[in-house]
């Protein structure tokens, strides 16, 4: 009994580096202004089965994903991240889910570098 | 009553020198409608002192000598610097902004020196370094004397010991950790908590309740964990001076040297003597002991940002000798005529750590710790010789991933732990060894909106106390933005170290009638223990500050508790309680607020602390059924670096339990309070000098040893006591800082 209890709680540390075979990171821009947008973006990002890991980078308008290929695709993502209100590349929110966005996030009113 | 008032006093006098303030409004225009914003940041130009606007967009500030602009921002917003001139009271509408550079614009705002944790599951109170700048805080013991998380108690009337307790046990039951590698723990029990110099500590976290499995089955009513401070981030030079009116001298220098990119170590070294005999009661003992100790530590700190890696290696020292009993005693010769002791303490620590975060999947990373410590207490306390030495070996392997998502998230890890005890005790040898090894399994989730749970079972396999499973359970349920509730339970287990946890006994001339205690574990059952809490957050804002009001209730109930009775006058006995379960209840209410440059802390608390005694159900000998915590803290605004602190706490200590002794002809003890202070002037970020007061209002126990004039007697016990020995105690203390 105790063996396998320890085995079991051994056995994750073999799967270190296998378990990411299907897995694929990215990094591209999406469009935001501020930490309310941060959490908006990765909040949709992380509702999709298949996303594992996400990080917004408020500054450099940067996101890193990492998520398996197998179960969703990027395009699944962007489409996602504009209908959370923010524009990505050539994946634009629909303006009626811009509007609602609260006035800090309103990212086209502002001047992108 | 009267020595508090020139407290009072001060407060007037401080509050009225700042008591200009001028408050507005701060507001945003959306199609001609005003909407206020919360949460802007409000300072004064080119200083640090500001506060953030409320819900309503309202905000009070003080005004500060000569500074006349005002500073307004907000995320999204244009940065807006304004005009004071003789206004008080100021409508401002910011305008969006055009670029996006906007949050490297926010100010931080001052960060609070007692921080809760609010998003975490766990009911942790951390501590940090300003917070222990406020007190003279020369170790851990007296580390916890401005916040009411831990209570700080005298040990007894010899070693001028200071014991801590949480939820109404002792430190024995409170896991005392050192960057997460057990500390305070067996041998060290008594006296460990002096051995960590407060000039070390970078921060302090205090877990009420249960803790993570990851750190162990052993933590039953909490954590304390210290971190020291990182060579990485550590400033070139430290000096601290201190020295109070009993004679301590303590003196603190940190060097730290770069080697390389990638390499930095620091070198701790700290002495403390006391050489003066006090005995301000004339009891012909010592009031506290003569003393001295050196303490060195050299830490090394490996970072290779880019791979992933950070390694630290701490290698340290102690030596720690104690002089105890009669003012006349000199050596042990003299034990025929003379009540003396002395205590020599040698310790040797080493420990490694390396963690490693895998660079291209940031969510994956490995920790691993390894400590090797040695421990040695040679002592006799009058006729009775105790020595205990320890030899520990302890291992930790941690590994971090996720669950399909980073909103679940494991740890899963294994533990090796070897503690070698060799006693002399009462003339016999008492040898034993504690072997565990164990594995840990730990899954968090977060729902990313108002839920977060943590579920911990650990598997644990010791020779000594069997084959068994640890579980723990941590939430934190988000009611709306401003309210928080945070549950936590699970079973923790002890073997009872009962002489060196107790070196009380030894202060004594009790006997002992259990003849068992050189049988295995002393002849007692390990303890088994079950916590679960409950704790209950809601911030405020109000007067234009911020506040918290919390409620905190925990309850801890034993299965086979070990209880040191010292009930019969004359006595000793040590044995499982067997006619039902002892329990300790606590609850506390606290009240915490803060504005601009000054913030207030209260608590109530109520502790219920029973145990099943031979002789019956009985409450737990001194501890205060009630306590009530003040604190007030204030600090001047910085001009050219320089500023004033001033701090102040009140301590009351309600009725506690005596047990039935020659000297005390009542059961209860009258409550008593305490009030410290200390006032700092900072003359530059280099250079900085504080004077500060302990017990200021004087306030001490009458014959703390109970026969002083008859140590010989089977009377004769210095373990009874219940408050300050000493009376007041003035300090001076300098720092000196080379900054990078």
């Amino acid at each position: 009994m105790k063996k396998y209890i320890l085995l079991f709680l051994i056995v994750p540390f073999f799967s270190f580096s296998q378990s990411n075979d299907k897995s694929k990171k990215e990094t591209f821009k999406v469009d935001g202004n501020c930490s309310m947008c941060k959490k908006r973006i990765e909040k949709a990002t992380l509702s999709l089965d298949g996303v594992k890991y996400v990080n917004w980078n408020k500054r450099t308008d940067d996101l890193s994903i990492i998520y398996n290929n197998n179960k969703v695709d990027i395009e699944e993502i962007r489409t996602k991240i504009a209908q959370s209100g923010h524009d990505n590349g050539e994946y634009i929110s629909a303006i009626e889910v811009y509007d609602k966005l609260p006035k800090c996030c309103k990212y086209r009113d502002s001047e992108k570098h | 009553m009267i020595k508090r008032i020139p407290f009072f006093v001060l407060f007037f006098i401080i509050n009225y020198s700042y008591s200009q303030t001028i408050s507005g409004k701060v507001l945003f225009k959306d199609n001609g409608i005003d909407f206020p914003i919360e949460g802007a940041n409000v300072f004064w130009l080119n200083t640090n002192q500001g506060t953030i606007t409320k819900a309503t967009g309202e905000f009070n500030i003080q005004k500060i000598k000569d500074v006349k602009s005002l500073v307004i921002s907000y995320i999204g917003f244009k940065t807006d610097t304004i005009d004071i001139e003789d206004k008080k009271f100021i409508n401002h509408y910011l305008t969006f902004s055009d670029d996006n550079e906007l949050d490297e614009v926010t100010v931080s705002k001052k960060r609070k020196t007692i921080q809760r944790t609010y998003l975490m599951p766990q009911n942790i109170v951390k501590i940090s370094e300003e917070e222990l700048l406020k007190a003279a805080c020369c170790n851990l013991s007296e580390s916890f004397e401005t916040n009411p998380s831990v209570d700080v108690n005298h040990n007894d009337a010899i070693t001028g010991t200071k014991q801590i307790e949480m939820l109404g046990l002792k430190s024995p039951y409170i896991l005392i950790t050192e960057e997460n590698i057990p500390m305070v723990r067996g041998a060290s029990q008594t006296y460990g908590l002096g051995f960590t110099p407060g000039t070390w500590i970078e921060s302090i976290q205090v877990t009420k309740g249960m803790g993570s499995v990851t750190n162990g089955y052993e933590s039953i009513v909490g954590q304390i964990n210290t971190e020291i401070k990182k060579p990485y981030s550590d400033i070139p030079f430290f000096f601290n001076l201190f020295n109070s009116v009993d004679g301590r001298v303590e003196a603190n220098a940190h060097l730290k040297s770069t080697v390389s990119e990638k390499i930095q170590t620091t070198s701790f070294i700290h002495y403390n003597d006391r050489k003066r005999a006090n005995d301000k009661n004339t009891d012909k003992f010592l009031d506290k002991p003569i003393q001295d100790q050196l303490n060195l530590l050299s830490k090394w700190q490996y970072t290779d940002a880019a791979n992933g890696i950070v390694s630290f290696l701490n290698i340290r020292y102690l030596d720690d000798n104690k002089k105890v009993g009669s003012v006349d005693f000199n050596e042990k010769s003299d034990l025929s005529r003379f009540w003396g002791g002395e205590i020599f303490t040698n310790r040797f620590d080493s420990s490694f750590k390396l963690g490693y975060v895998n660079p291209n999947i940031p969510y994956q990373s490995l920790g691993f710790q390894l400590a090797y410590n040695f421990h040695d207490q040679e002592s006799y306390y009058g006729l009775n010789d105790y020595n205990i030495s320890q030899k520990s070996l302890f291992a930790n392997l941690i590994y971090n991933s996720i669950i399909s998502n980073t909103k679940n998230k494991i740890k899963v890890g294994l533990n090796f732990s070897s503690d070698s005890y060799d006693e002399f005790v009462f003339k016999s040898n008492i040898e034993r060894t504690d072997r565990s090894f164990g594995g840990f399994f730990e899954y968090s989730f977060d729902n990313l909106i108002n839920l977060n749970l943590v579920f911990g079972l650990r598997y644990d396999n010791h020779n000594n106390l069997g084959s068994f499973f640890t579980p723990r359970l941590h939430f934190r349920y988000l009611l709306n933005d401003n309210f928080s509730i945070k549950g936590s339970a699970g079973t923790g287990r002890k073997i009872a170290n009962i002489f060196a946890e107790n070196q009380v006994i030894f202060l004594s001339n009790r006997i002992n009638l259990n003849k068992t205690f050189t049988e295995k574990l002393y002849g007692v059952s390990p303890e088994k223990a079950t916590n679960f809490g409950f704790s209950l957050d809601h911030k405020v804002f109000l007067f234009g500050g911020q506040g918290n009001i919390i409620f905190d209730y925990y309850n801890t109930t034993f299965e086979n508790r070990v209880i040191i009775d010292f009930e019969t006058p004359g006595e000793f006995n040590f044995y499982n309680s067997t006619f039902g379960k002892s329990k300790s209840n606590s609850f506390q209410a606290e009240f915490l607020f803060s504005k601009n440059n000054w913030n207030i802390t209260a608590a109530y608390k109520k502790y219920d602390v029973k145990s099943y005694y031979n002789s019956g159900l009985k409450e737990k000998p001194i501890q205060p059924r009630n306590i009530i915590f003040f604190n007030y803290g204030i600090e001047s605004n910085k001009i050219n670096d320089k500023n004033w602190k001033f701090d102040v706490t009140y301590n009351r200590l309600g009725k506690q339990r005596l047990v039935r002794n020659p000297r005390d002809n009542f059961e209860l003890v009258d409550p008593h309070f305490s009030i410290n202070s200390q006032i700092t002037r900072v003359f530059s970020s280099k250079f900085e000098v504080y004077l500060g007061g302990e017990n200021i209002n004087n306030f001490k126990q009458d014959n703390p040893i109970i026969m002083a004039n008859n140590p010989f007697d089977p009377m004769f016990d210095a373990s009874i006591i219940h408050g300050p020995i000493f009376g007041s105690i003035y300090y001076l203390g300098l720092r000196f800082k080379i900054l990078n």
